[in-house]
C-alpha cells in the first residue's frame, strides 16, 4: 500500500514535468550511474567523491534487502524514488493546518510546541518563521575560536577534503549494509563534526542550529571525528513528530574517537509513525556506527525512539583501542501498529575494553518491538567486561516484545553479565494510582517513566524533560 | 457525608453484599467488623471502585453525590481515600513522586494550582517525622522492598498528605507489631476532627484500643447483624462471633 502511495506520487511529479534537465533541481524516479553523477555534480563533489559513490552503488547492485529483522513491510521499490530534489514545491505542500493529520496537530498541542513552529513540522508551505540567524552567527563564532568544525557534510566535501576522504567510509564502509550502501551511492545531507585534538566542544552541537538543517534528508550522511582528549556532546532529532514526504529513510552515523577522546551522541527520533492504520508512517533503516580507536575513548550513544512506522538501527561500537569504552542507553516505545527492531553491536577488539548496554523497550496497542544485541570480544580482547540489562515493558495484550542477545566470546578472561526482565502494567498499579486520585494516563506515565529513569538521566537535561512528556504523549489512549 | 443504603453486591455473579445500610456522618469514626468472608473488604472493594464488584441493588452517596456514578480516580479527589490491606509495588516510581502527582491532581481537581516545591517538601518533611519514617523512603520506590508495616506506615503517610474527608481503612492493623500498630494509630488519630470521618475495617478488636470508635457494626453473611458502641468491639473480643450470629437479626 505504501509503496504504491510512493509510486502514485513519483509518477505525478513525473507528469507535471520535474525532469531530467540539469538546470532543474530534481531527477525523476529511479537510480543508475548518471543518477549519482547528477548528485555529485549538483553538490559540486571532486571527482574521487563520485568514484567513492559509484563504487558503493555496484556494491549495492549486488546486495539484497536484509531480512532477518522481526518487521514486516512490502517490498520497497527503489526505482520509484527519486534521489534527489529540491524542498516541495509550496504549491505541494499543505496550504494550512486544516490539511494536516488532526492527530498530529493535537500532538503539537500536547506536547506544547509553539503556534508558528507547528506549521513548520508538519511541513505546511509558510514562510521561514524560525528567527534563528542571530543564534547561529554567535554559535558559529564561538565553535570557530575554539577550532571545531560544524558544518554540513557536503560543505565538509568541499572545504575539508582531506579530512573527509580519511575518515568518511572507515567506520560503515560503502558496502556494509544494504542500506548503508545506497546511503553511500546517494547520501544528499547530513552534518561534520571535526573536534581539535585537546578541545572540549564548547556547546552542544545540534542540527537544529545547523544550517540548511530544516530539511533533513532522506539519506543522512552524518561524521563526528573527534581527535586526541577532544570531547563532543551531540544532539539529533526533536521531540516533535516530524513530517516527510519521504517514506524511506537510510541515515548513515560514523563517531570516531581518537586516543582519550569522548563523544556522546543522544537522538530523540521522532518520525511520523503514519495515521491508526500505520499508513503514511517513516520506515526508518538507519546505519550508526562508533570506532573506539584510539587507547582509553569512549563513545556512548542514547536513543529515544517513539516515532517511525519501521525502524531498524542498531548503534554499535568498536572498541579498538586499548581500556576503550562503550555505551548503549535506549528507551524504544512502539504503539499503535509501529514495528521496531532495534539494539546494539559492542565488538570488543581492544584490550580491558568495556561495554555498557541498558535497553527499555515499551510496546503498547497492536506494536510489535525486539532488541536484537550483539556482544562479541575477540580473543585478544583479554579483560574486557560488559553489562547487559535488557528490559521490557507491555502495556495490554495485543502487544509483543522480542529479545535477540548474540554473544560471541573469544577469550576466558573477560566478564559478560545479561539481565533481561519482562514485565507488564498490572491492573493493580493502576488501580492503586487511581485510588489516590491520578488518571489512568498519568499513573501509566509515571510507570512508563520510572522504567526508563536509568536511560534518560544519561539524556542532556533539557532532552530529558522533553522525552519524558513525549512518552506519555506516545502512550495516550494505550491502556484499556 | 457517606450514606449506604440497601446495597447489594455481587462478585462472578454470586452476592455477597445482601442489603447493607450504614450512615456515617462527619467527625465520627465507625469500625466494621466480621468473621472472614462475611463481606468486608468486598464492601471496602465496592466502596472503592474497584473493577469486578457488581452493585446490583441500592446506593450509596457520598456528600451527597451518587458514588457509582464517579471514577476511581475522582473519588479519590472528591476526598474519598482508601488504604490498602496489600499495598502493591510500583517499580521505578518514586514514593515523592506518587505524593506530588496524587496532591496535585487532589489539588487540579479543586482548581487549585500545583503546590509549590518549597510548600511541599516542608509538607512531606512534617508529615513523614509525625509518622516516625526515614526520608529515605520518599526516594525509593514506591513500596518496592517494604516491610508490612513500612508498607501500611506508608499508607497513612498518604493519608496526612492528601488529608481525606473520609478515610477507609482496610485491615490496616494487618501485619503491624505493636510498635508499628501505635504510630499508625496516632496517624489515623491525628486525623480526626469534626469535618472528617473514618470507616476501619478490622478482623481483630485491637486496633480499636489505639483508635477508638464511635460505633461498631458487625457485618454477618453480607448484613450488618447488629451495631453498638465501642463495648461492642470488647464484648466481640471476648465471646467471638458466634452469638451475634445466633441472636436474632436487630
Amino acid at each position: 500500500m505504501a509503496t504504491e502511495a510512493m509510486e502514485q506520487l513519483a509518477r505525478r511529479e513525473y507528469k507535471q514535468g520535474f525532469v531530467t534537465d540539469i538546470e532543474s533541481d530534481t531527477v525523476p524516479p529511479g537510480l543508475d550511474e548518471s543518477v549519482i553523477a547528477f548528485i555529485s555534480e549538483k553538490k559540486g563533489e571532486p571527482q574521487w567523491m563520485l568514484d567513492w559513490r559509484l563504487e558503493a552503488y555496484h556494491q549495492w547492485l549486488k546486495m539484497t534487502s536484509p531480512s532477518w529483522a522481526h518487521l514486516d513491510y512490502p517490498p520497497i521499490d527503489y526505482q520509484a524514488i527519486s534521489y534527489f530534489s529540491a524542498p516541495k514545491k509550496p504549491e505541494d505542500r499543505p496550504q494550512s493546518l486544516d490539511e494536516v493529520d488532526p492527530k498530529l496537530l493535537e500532538t503539537y498541542e500536547k506536547l506544547g510546541i509553539p503556534l508558528h513552529e507547528r506549521a513548520a513540522l508538519a511541513g505546511v508551505a509558510v514562510d521561514a518563521v524560525f528567527d534563528s540567524v542571530s543564534v547561529t552567527t554567535t554559535f558559529r563564532e564561538r565553535l570557530a575560536e575554539a577550532g571545531v568544525i560544524f558544518c554540513s557534510i557536503s560543505e565538509a566535501i568541499r572545504e575539508y577534503p582531506e579530512l573527509v576522504r580519511q575518515y568518511l567510509g572507515s567506520v560503515v564502509p560503502q558496502g556494509d549494509n544494504y542500506f548503508a550502501a545506497l546511503n553511500s551511492a546517494v547520501f544528499t545531507d547530513g552534518s561534520f563534526v571535526y573536534i581539535p585534538e585537546g578541545v572540549t566542544c564548547p556547546m552542544e552541537l545540534s542540527t537544529y542550529f545547523r544550517i540548511n538543517a530544516a530539511n533533513t534528508g532522506q539519506f543522512e550522511r552524518t561524521l563526528i571525528v573527534c581527535d586526541k582528549r577532544a570531547q563532543v556532546s551531540y544532539l539529533e532529532g526533536c521531540t516533535a513528530p516530524q513530517r516527510d514526504e519521504n517514506q524511506l529513510h537510510a541515515a548513515v552515523v560514523e563517531l570516531v574517537a581518537l586516543e582519550d577522546a569522548y563523544i556522546k551522541y543522544s537522538t530523540v527520533q521522532n518520525w511520523y509513525p503514519g495515521d491508526e492504520d500505520g499508513k503514511g508512517g517513516i520506515y526508518n533503516f538507519v546505519t550508526k556506527r562508533g570506532d573506539c580507536r584510539g587507547d582509553r575513548s569512549r563513545i556512548s550513544w542514547t536513543q529515544v525512539e517513539t516515532g517511525s512506522a519501521i525502524t531498524w538501527k542498531y548503534p554499535s561500537c568498536l572498541l579498538r583501542g586499548n581500556d576503550s569504552k562503550g555505551e548503549f542507553y535506549s528507551v524504544a516505545v512502539t504503539n499503535g501498529r509501529q514495528q521496531a527492531d532495534t539494539g546494539t553491536k559492542m565488538i570488543h577488539i581492544g584490550k580491558n575494553t568495556s561495554s555498557t548496554i541498558v535497553s527499555k523497550g515499551i510496546a503498547a496497542g497492536k506494536s510489535n518491538q525486539s532488541y536484537r544485541g550483539l556482544v562479541k570480544v575477540s580473543p585478544r580482547a583479554t579483560g574486557s567486561r560488559n553489562f547487559t540489562q535488557c528490559d521490557s515493558l507491555l502495556i495490554g495484550d495485543k502487544c509483543g516484545a522480542h529479545t535477540f542477545p548474540y554473544q560471541e566470546i573469544g577469550n576466558s578472561r573477560s566478564t559478560i553479565e545479561h539481565e533481561a526482565t519482562t514485565s507488564k502494567i498490572g491492573d493493580d498499579q493502576l488501580f492503586y494510582c487511581k485510588s489516590r486520585g491520578i488518571s489512568e494516563e498519568d499513573a501509566v506515565s509515571m510507570i512508563v517513566n520510572g522504567f526508563c529513569k536509568d536511560v534518560f538521566q544519561e539524556l542532556p537535561m533539557e532532552f530529558a524533560v522533553e522525552a519524558e512528556a513525549l512518552l506519555s504523549v506516545t502512550l495516550e489512549g494505550s491502556v484499556g | 457525608m457517606l450514606e449506604i443504603k440497601d446495597l447489594h453486591a455481587t462478585v462472578e455473579g454470586s452476592e455477597i453484599l445482601k442489603g447493607i445500610t450504614l450512615t456515617i456522618n462527619p467527625g465520627e469514626v465507625h469500625a466494621i467488623m466480621g468473621p472472614n468472608g462475611a463481606g468486608k473488604s468486598t464492601l471496602s472493594a465496592v466502596l472503592a471502585g474497584r473493577d469486578g464488584y457488581e452493585v446490583t441493588q441500592g446506593s450509596i452517596t457520598f456528600d451527597g453525590k451518587d458514588l457509582m456514578e464517579m471514577e476511581v480516580e475522582e473519588r479519590a479527589q472528591a476526598g474519598l481515600l482508601m488504604g490498602f490491606q496489600y499495598p502493591v509495588e510500583i517499580p521505578g516510581v518514586k514514593n515523592i513522586y506518587l505524593l506530588k502527582s496524587a496532591l496535585n491532581a487532589q489539588r487540579a481537581a479543586q482548581g487549585l494550582d500545583e503546590m509549590p516545591a518549597p510548600e511541599f517538601m516542608k509538607l512531606i518533611k512534617e508529615k513523614i517525622s509525625f509518622m516516625k519514617m526515614d526520608s529515605s523512603f520518599l526516594h525509593r520506590a514506591v513500596n518496592e522492598g517494604f516491610s508490612g508495616g513500612e508498607k501500611k506506615r506508608n499508607e497513612i503517610l498518604q493519608m496526612l498528605v492528601l488529608q481525606p474527608k473520609l478515610a477507609l481503612l482496610d485491615e490496616i492493623d494487618s501485619g503491624l507489631d505493636i510498635d508499628a500498630m501505635k504510630v499508625v494509630a496516632e496517624g489515623v488519630n491525628s486525623l480526626r476532627d469534626e469535618n472528617r470521618a473514618i470507616l476501619m475495617v478490622t478482623h481483630y478488636q485491637r486496633l480499636l484500643n489505639h483508635i477508638t470508635p464511635d460505633q461498631v457494626h458487625v457485618l454477618i453473611d453480607g448484613r450488618i447483624a447488629k451495631s453498638g458502641d465501642r463495648h461492642l468491639a470488647e464484648e466481640l473480643e471476648a465471646r467471638g462471633y458466634e452469638w451475634v450470629i445466633e441472636e436474632p437479626a436487630a
